[in-house]
């Protein structure tokens, strides 16, 4: 019993590490249908961000983890410039597969240029203990500082990501634009900067996750979000991509299955359960957990 | 008030519209009939700003569309309602209807406009809380021509309102153009629909695969033989 319990809170931890991320590859599917790959990268820009900035915090007696509002701000730029520079033009002139190319090629340029940078280089940074060590007991289960912040804190993010795409102007705009971008321009919505803010807020919620996964793993390296991002995709076409509860969903659920599988079976058989998961869902239910194949009336 | 002059649109090669003119006046009720594929729904959308024009103006209040970015027209005072309803389908009724007066602020005039649409359709009403991908395909009409009317607009474009319902249904939309133009709305008005667009319009346009063919008072048009032969199946 105790193990069960253990092993489900690693998995919602690592869970909600996917979640944060699959919702900035939803979000961005869902207002261009775009497949960002370039979006597992904004993770690792993220996390030199910190590694950078983090002793600076430190010096100035701040702590380390509030390192990660300059890693939100550097992720949403390059989120956003990516999107201006690269995918805007692309989008006016080229096809589906011309910008999923430029997606791909997006992605292998920031693991190249930060391997080129000399502050970077490609040998993996070791960063600052983040959260206080410890925890505390909770029955027979242990329950760490650094869990329980992540569990609050994507908690909330999400909460209140879901109540600003609900309940304001601009996430209503976000949710007409991803409907149908030229009734969204009749109201009056401008279309190109509504994508622009969605790619901001979608590349600093990467940020977020940056901060939770080296809590946990303090070890940053310029692929570090190659792998991380395929599951977080993963997770969002889990839950069916597109729809901000899915990609939550599917964090949760991915997360699970590889704690327990781990903790079960064998961790070498965990990445093996996550896609086998992925593929058995997808031939019961091809839109993913939450997506309907809606049968809209015209 | 609205004044298209020389416009040409094209689709890559095709040449969709081929210097076509026209004008509404303030108040008017000016349709724009035509088969299939002439270029109605091309020019609208070039009045809106959603597609790109190749030559000619296009004047509101003697302001150069052309200048103004597309999501800023409805500022202006011009809605459209898209041909297709164009309704966000995963949005409730009302939260469509306050996606139409996305530009406005003041909660005191949407929630004056919300009181109005929902008079001139009082369906929307009963099913306010209703997403809009489940409403009929009257009831999106309904729902697009309210959202339209959420800003006060001086000018509606229509497109194809009538498309797909029912004659009665039918009946009810141009009763309820009919009301708009009374109120002093300026409308322009696309429709397959000649008879009945004729019988509700001051004036018409017969669009001809990219060109003005026709035009005139809606009454001479309508007892035209050529336009009687053509579109009013006589
Ligand atoms: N997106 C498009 N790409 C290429 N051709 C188009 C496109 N939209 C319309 N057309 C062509 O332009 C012409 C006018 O179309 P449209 O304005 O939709 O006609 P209508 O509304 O009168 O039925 C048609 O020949 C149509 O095939
Ligand atoms: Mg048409």
């Amino acid at each position: 019993m105790n193990t069960f319990f253990q092993t489900l809170i690693v998995g919602l931890r690592l869970g909600s590490i996917y979640a944060l991320v699959a919702l900035g590859y939803t979000m961005v599917y869902g207002i261009i249908r775009l497949i960002n790959f370039a979006h597992g990268d904004f993770i690792m820009v993220g996390g030199y961000t910190m590694i950078f900035v983090m002793p600076l915090m430190l010096r100035l007696g701040l702590p380390a983890w509030l390192g990660v509002l300059a890693a939100i701000v550097v992720c949403a730029l390059v989120g956003m410039g990516t999107e201006l520079i690269a995918y805007r033009p692309v989008r006016r002139k080229g096809t589906n597969m011309t910008a999923l190319i430029t997606a791909i090629a997006m992605s292998l340029f920031l693991e190249n240029l930060a391997q080129a940078i000399p502050a970077i280089g490609p040998n993996p940074k070791v960063s600052s203990q983040i959260f206080g060590n410890g925890g505390f007991k909770l029955g027979t289960v242990t329950m760490e500082y650094t869990t329980v912040i992540t569990l609050v804190i994507s908690g909330i993010v999400m909460l209140v990501l879901y109540a600003f795409t609900q309940r304001t102007r601009l996430g209503r705009a976000m949710r007409c634009v991803s409907e149908d971008k030229a009734a969204a321009t009749l109201m009056g919505i401008n279309v190109n900067s509504t994508i622009l803010l969605t790619f901001g807020i979608g590349s600093g919620l990467a940020a977020i996750a940056a901060l939770m996964y080296m809590a946990q793993y303090p070890k940053v390296y310029t692929t570090m979000g190659a792998l991380l991002g395929l599951k977080a995709f993963v997770s969002a076409v889990l839950g069916g991509i597109g729809i901000i509860p899915g990609a939550m969903l599917g964090g949760i659920v991915i997360g699970l299955v590889e704690s327990f599988t781990t903790s079960y079976i064998s961790s070498s058989m965990a990445d093996t359960f996550v896609f086998l998961i992925l593929i058995v869902v997808l031939i019961i239910k091809p839109a993913g957990i939450l997506g309907k194949n809606v049968g809209e009336k015209v | 008030m609205l004044e298209v002059n020389n416009l040409n649109v094209f689709y890559g090669a095709i040449h969709a519209l081929k210097g076509i003119s026209l004008t509404v006046g303030d108040g008017e009720l000016v349709s724009l009939i035509g088969a299939n594929g002439a270029g109605k729904t091309t020019t609208l959308h070039a009045i809106s700003g959603l597609l790109p024009i190749a030559s000619g103006s296009i004047l509101l209040d003697g302001k150069d569309l052309q200048k103004v970015p597309s999501h800023k027209i409805i500022s202006l005072g011009l809605a459209h309602v898209p041909e297709g309803r164009h309704v966000f389908a995963r949005m409730t009724v009302e939260e469509n209807l306050r996606m139409g007066a996305y530009i406005q602020r003041d909660q005191k005039s949407i929630q004056k406009n919300l009181d109005k649409v929902y008079e001139y359709f009082p369906r929307l009403k009963e099913r306010w809380k209703q997403l809009a991908g489940t409403l009929s395909g009257g009831e999106q009409q309904m729902l697009a021509t309210g959202r339209a009317l959420m800003t006060d607009p001086t000018i509606v474009l229509m497109d194809e309102p009538s498309m797909g319902l029912s004659p009665l249904l039918v009946k009810e939309i141009f009763s309820i153009i009919e009301t708009l133009h009374r109120n002093g709305i300026t409308i322009l008005l696309v429709e397959q629909n000649a008879k009945m667009a004729l019988a509700v319009s001051d004036r018409a346009y017969v669009l001809e695969t990219g060109t003005i063919s026709m035009s005139g008072k809606a009454e001479e048009l309508a007892n035209d033989d050529r336009v009687r032969k053509a579109y009013l199946g006589a």
